[in-house]
């Protein structure tokens, strides 16, 4: 059995990660340049769409906040050894929940009182949409990459019927609910700068922003200060070692499913509460599977977590102003990059590893397991 | 008679929405019977689409839209199993990230060569696309109800893709059953240690199975954009490549159960537009997108054990690597 | 004070096979100067080995002798660092199992190389089907087979499911499968391990018409009764290297097991007079199966009592592994009972947290499987099983400092080197990781402590310490059992010695009782009442 070469700790984390980085962008310049635009006009447009204009700052955090909870639930999954694709509908979901606590307490109550309630339902509804993929799991082995697949599609088709026929708007034509009560309005960034005197251009970057760190800092001690987290990844990475420990394998990824489906739930909170104030159609818009590439790349820890999103924020951002600038080239370049991504981090990681290693002549991996990256599919 | 009739338009029709997933449900069915997850279905699909609409335009023919299609399939399943089976890369992971980035670079590329918004060209012209084959008197058959009309409608006027997917079924449980190559797939997915041990090379076996499922795919997404559609629109696969995977699923990765689950699954479409704010008895309207779920509700009904085990086979999803 | 021998394994070659083989008879297959390493490991030192055509060979040797390695050196899987080897006199180049199958040499694995829901047909064919399409294919494979199925007593029926045959049948279709491609030499790895002893002899019946029509058949195992049973010839390995050549019928149980065995070279290590007192942990009538219904464990019943080793003896996957998971709570028994502190462990469903609060420690086998996590660091294998406990934490969270100096302290008192509580489990060699999880099971001060191959893959000077530390902790009243294959680790820790036989208790010896020659015939099956 060929082990694949160790690299020593900061190669492992940032420079293998940055070459994977490197290729999916140099194969994204070579599309670019079949279609015609320069690949450095293109990066560089890409960068100062993202991080050059206050605004532009303003969202690629806005985004990245979406993928911060996306990629927070990949992430506990995997440390329980299970590859949750389920995080799209898990968010959609969710966000049904945190959506209608707004639309009752948004005119009734202050936002001190909806904020705390959107999130516990946010995040309720989405480990409730998780729980049925990971019961099936544990107690009946079904693969979970299929069953989570399967419920993607369900809640896509759950909140449509939902949207048209229950809680759209009397009159409207488009399937989206009402607007929510003012209440239930997170505040926008630039408003809480201004209210300590800094001024900021407006943006869709909200409050959710820093609910979305503060979930990202309570995994962290979840995963590796509790004695759960302990349990957790014992489970995930030795399941005869977690039987060992009296630990119990299916009763940790049942829990650790319905953290997982509780954190993709609260991406409702930025999109719906912070930013378009209803519920509308399909408000995910892919964010579960960036979530993934974001766990990967991050290797499922919170601090690559947040690096990641914030970079796949600004290539959204920075993808909507060079679809925007250059005629050549629309939104949809945004989502190749994506995928190359994922393509070079997730499945081709290895590839650059083995030329890499011969940098550290001597190192042989010891331990026939290879370290971190892509889990073991269950 | 009415009924009669509407019965007979909606099997027509779900003859016609099942073919797409008919192809791509054998196309996977090859590869996960080799031990390779097959998720790239979506992709494959969606990337054949687009090749097949956007060289259909350019050349004026659909049967070379029909080549390009299978090569753009077959370029993706390359990709993928470059990625899963020579570098054991995740295969689940390849496969998303293949889906994702196919999703993005079919408009890409349409709005670059096309400017049309990132669709393809309308395929308006002769030959450009896959026509109904009427066959011989199918008008006046029509006229009689039975079977006149079956004739008609269910025999008659589908396009040369749906009967080479008609005909695809039984070729492929012949090849899978009683041929040395089906013999040899087979074994690889079930234990590669076995094949392995015979002489049989495992990665060879696992490329060819890949790349049957590529052209098949190739098909499948010609027909959308070429027969079904007249042209390439953004993510116009729609999650049917999942679908197809359900369907195989459901169909316990044979041939004929596949068959049968695709129907099944495309009449749950024809149904789901044809019920559309008809009030049934006893139960009133059903919503449409109820109708839309059920073929998921079903899969997992199927997974969870309910509707009988569905055994995938022994060895899927876990890369190849020789012991000892 | 009784000294107590500490045996070192040194190798002493015997007998190197001189004059073996009869000059006029042209041996069916011959091995010479067969040398390979696997890294540092030698597995196979210059073997020279010779095999006459319609002959049974015997191959014996205890796990990890080379056996295995040297078969799979001869069935292609491996090619050899140097050496040759040659088939009926004409040398052969072996590079894949495609090149020994071409060259008449079939084998039949340990853990059979079948596709479950295939036919017998099917599989048997798989490989050699002789034409892209099947049916004619399978239509001459069935003539064959019946054909086969005549001259060698070998039915099985062909169109039955695989999965659905017992074992002993399916072993037939791998002998099947071997003939069908032609094969002259036939190698039996460890054949018997899974088999009945009625479907052990149906084999036995079919080994002799193999050889009776001129087959010559390769016997790897490390049953002494077979070898007598059977074969012609047998050739013992120990360590990467030949022992001894013999005709079977001049030798007896006792000289192979001497054999097997070996000499050794004494180191002595001072062990004070065992005084066992109360009973802490007490098993009756103990029942275990594995997941195919097989018994594993059959009827086993001991005491073990304070200030007290019970040894465990016999060659590996005779039930000890069983026995110990059973004991552990890793695995269900499905008879007998369990006491510790007054609670049936069994009856009242206590698993492995539960048992570790009752004073239960436990030092897998496997260590890299089940006994440590090798991504995690040395810190955080050292609370495996001990997450919860007070010391680990403070308030809820895990208290890492506290963990830590905890780590430090185990180094220290165990001598674990590099003495780095961060370092990654992997990155530390075997005989220090199993420092590091005896130390983690002795520190929390069990009653019972079940220890499960203390030495195995670690180095010499780790193995004093190791033992001493068991040692100690029986002079501190602690009741131990420890199961190893190393008969030198048992004689030379136990007070009393339990030999396990095919899942049942063979024989229970003190320690001033045991002899090398009474524990081998006893690991290997032999009654005490036999002819020796």
């Amino acid at each position: 059995m060929s082990a694949p070469a160790k690299l020593p700790r900061w190669a492992e984390l940032g420079l293998l990660p940055l070459i994977n980085l490197a290729a999916a962008l140099i194969l994204s310049g070579v599309v670019v340049t079949i279609l015609g635009e320069s690949p450095w006009a293109a990066l560089k447009l890409l960068a100062s769409g993202a991080l050059g204009t206050q605004e532009g700052i303003g969202y690629t955090l806005y985004y990245a906040t979406n993928f911060i909870f996306t990629g927070l639930g990949v992430a506990v999954a995997y440390h329980a050894g299970l590859f949750n694709i389920g995080c799209e509908g898990q968010a959609y979901v969710g966000g049904l929940g945190s959506g209608l606590v707004a639309l009752w307490l948004g005119d009734r109550a202050p936002l001190l009182v909806v904020l705390p309630v959107a999130i516990m339902a946010g995040a309720a509804f989405g480990a409730a949409w998780a729980l049925i993929p990971a019961w099936l799991q544990a107690r009946r082995g079904s693969h979970i990459v299929i069953t989570t697949i399967m419920f993607n599609f369900i809640a896509a088709s759950l909140m449509t019927y939902l949207l048209v026929n229950v809680l759209i708007k009397p009159g409207q034509q488009s399937p989206e609910s009402r607007e929510f009560g003012a209440n239930a309005f997170l505040p926008a960034a630039h408003e809480l700068f201004a209210k300590i005197g800094i001024t900021f251009s407006p943006s869709p970057w909200n409050l959710a922003f820093a609910i979305a760190l503060l979930a990202a800092a309570l995994v962290w001690v979840l995963v590796w200060r509790t004695r759960w987290g302990y349990a957790l990844r014992v489970a995930g990475q030795n399941q005869s070692a977690a039987v060992y420990a009296g630990i119990s394998p299916s009763r940790i990824i049942i829990q650790a499913m319905l953290l997982s489906g509780a954190l993709a739930g609260c991406l409702g909170l930025n999109e719906l509460l912070g930013s378009q104030h209803r519920i509308l159609i399909d408000f995910p818009s892919g964010a579960g599977f960036v979530g993934i590439a974001v766990a990967l790349m991050g290797r499922n820890h919170p601090v690559g977590i947040l690096v990641s999103a914030v970079l796949f924020g600004a290539l959204a951002q920075g993808g909507a102003q060079l679809a925007f600038d250059l005629p050549k080239i629309n939104r949809d370049m945004v989502v190749v990059i994506q995928g190359l991504v994922i393509l070079f981090c997730g499945a081709l990681e290895n590839v650059f590893r083995a030329p890499l290693a011969k940098l550290w002549p001597g190192r042989l991996a010891r331990s026939p397991q290879p370290s971190g990256g892509t889990p073991v599919p269950r | 008679m009415e009924a009669y009739t509407l019965i007979v338009l909606t099997l027509a029709a779900t003859i016609r929405v099942a073919t797409p997933l008919l192809l791509a449900a054998i196309a996977g069915m090859f590869s996960e019977r080799s031990g390779v997850v097959d998720l790239g279905l979506e992709g494959k699909m969606l990337g054949a689409a687009f090749a097949a609409a956007a060289v259909s335009a350019a050349t004026g023919s659909a049967w070379a839209g029909l080549g390009a299609g299978i090569a753009a399939a077959v370029m993706l399943a390359l990709l993928l199993a470059f990625a899963t089976v020579s570098q054991r890369g995740n295969q689940v992971v390849a496969a998303m990230a293949i889906n994702i980035m196919v999703a993005g670079l079919g408009p890409t590329l349409a709005l670059a060569w096309f400017n049309l918004g990132g669709q393809t060209p309308q395929l308006d012209g002769p030959g450009q696309r896959f026509t109904s084959l009427v066959w011989p008197w199918a008008g006046t058959a029509a006229e009689h109800p039975f079977p006149g009309l079956l004739y008609a409608q269910l025999l008659s006027g589908h396009n040369l893709i749906v009967y080479a997917a008609a005909a695809l079924v039984p070729v492929s449980a012949w090849v899978l059953f009683r041929t040395r190559f089906g013999l040899r797939l087979r074994a690889v997915g079930e234990n590669p240690h076995a094949v392995d041990t015979a002489g049989i090379s495992v990665t060879g076996l696992r490329y060819q199975a890949i790349l049957i499922s590529g052209v098949l795919c190739g098909v499948a997404g010609t027909y959308l954009s070429t027969a079904a559609s007249a042209g390439f629109t953004r993510d116009m696969t729609a999650g049917k490549g999942y679908l197809a995977l359900a369907a195989l699923i459901f169909g316990k990765w044979k041939p004929y159960p596949t068959l049968f689950a695709c129907l099944l699954f495309a009449f749950t479409d024809a149904l789901a537009s044809r019920l559309q704010g008809v009030a049934l008895p006893l139960v009133g309207v059903i919503p449409v997108q109820a109708i839309l779920a059920l073929p998921y509700v079903l899969t997992l009904l199927l997974l969870a054990g309910f509707v009988g085990k569905a055994t995938a086979p022994a060895a899927i999803g876990v890369p190849y690597a020789k012991e000892k | 004070m009784l000294p107590i021998f500490y045996r070192h394994r040194l190798l002493s070659p015997l007998n190197l096979c001189s004059s073996v083989v009869e000059k006029s008879v042209v041996p069916a297959l011959e091995l010479r100067a067969i040398d390979k390493r696997f890294g540092t490991v030698h597995a196979n030192r210059s073997l020279s080995f010779a095999v006459a055509p319609g002959s049974i060979h015997g191959l014996i040797g205890e796990n990890g002798a080379g056996k295995s390695t040297l078969m799979n050196i001869v069935y292609g899987f491996h090619r050899a660092d140097s050496g040759e080897i040659y088939v009926n006199g004409r040398r052969v180049d072996l590079g894949s199992p495609q090149d020994a199958i071409r060259a008449g040499i079939g084998m039949v694995h340990q853990h059979f190389m079948l596709v479950e829901n295939f036919t017998v047909l099917e599989n048997v064919v798989l490989g050699v089907e002789g034409g892209a399409l099947l049916a004619g294919g399978l239509a001459r494979a069935r003539r064959e087979l019946e054909k086969l199925a005549c001259d060698y007593a070998l039915a099985v029926p062909l169109d039955t499911v695989v999965s659905e045959l017992p074992v002993g049948l399916q072993q037939r279709v791998e002998i099947l499968k071997a003939l069908y491609r032609g094969a002259q030499i036939l190698i039996l790895d460890e054949p018997t391990a899974v088999l009945t002893p009625q479907e052990a002899d149906a084999l036995f019946n079919m080994l002799r018409r193999l050889r009776d029509e001129g087959k010559s058949v390769i016997l790897v195992t490390h049953k002494l009764r077979e070898i007598m049973a059977i074969t012609d010839r047998v050739t013992v390995m120990r360590q990467g290297v030949i022992v001894g050549e013999v005709a079977t019928a001049t030798t007896s149980p006792r000289e192979l097991a001497e054999k097997m065995v070996g000499r050794a070279v004494l180191l002595r290590v001072e062990k004070k007079l065992a005084q066992p007192g109360a009973t802490l942990l007490a098993v009756r009538d103990l029942e275990v199966r594995d997941r195919l219904g097989v018994a594993r464990v059959k009827g086993v019943s001991f005491d073990l009592r304070a200030g007290e080793i019970v040894g465990v003896a016999g060659v590996s996957g005779n039930g000890q592994s069983e026995l110990l998971e059973a004991l552990a709570g890793i695995r269900l028994p499905t008879r007998g009972s369990i006491t510790l502190q007054h609670h049936d462990l069994v009856r009242e469903h206590l698993g492995p947290r539960e048992r570790r609060a009752l004073g239960l420690a436990h030092v897998p086998e496997d260590r890299l499987r089940m006994g440590v996590v090798s991504n995690f660091s040395a810190e955080d294998n050292a609370i495996l099983g001990y997450h919860d406990r007070a010391e680990c934490t403070r308030g809820g969270w895990l208290d890492r400092a506290a963990i830590r100096k905890a780590c430090e302290g185990k180094m220290a008192a165990h001598d674990v080197r590099p003495p780095l509580p961060t370092l990654r489990i992997s990155a530390f060699s075997g005989g220090n990781q199993q420092k590091l999880v005896l130390a983690r099971e002795i520190d929390v001060d069990p009653r019972v402590l079940l220890v499960g191959q203390p030495t195995r893959g670690v180095d010499i000077g780790a193995i004093e310490f190791i033992h001493k530390k068991l040692v100690a902790l029986r002079d501190a009243g602690k009741a131990l059992l420890i199961v190893s294959v190393e008969l030198d680790e048992i004689l030379g820790l136990a007070d009393r010695i339990l030999v396990m036989n095919a899942g049942e208790i063979v024989g229970e010896l003190l320690r001033a009782d045991a002899t090398e020659e009474k524990m081998g015939l006893l690991m290997a099956g032999v009654k005490s009442e036999g002819p020796a």
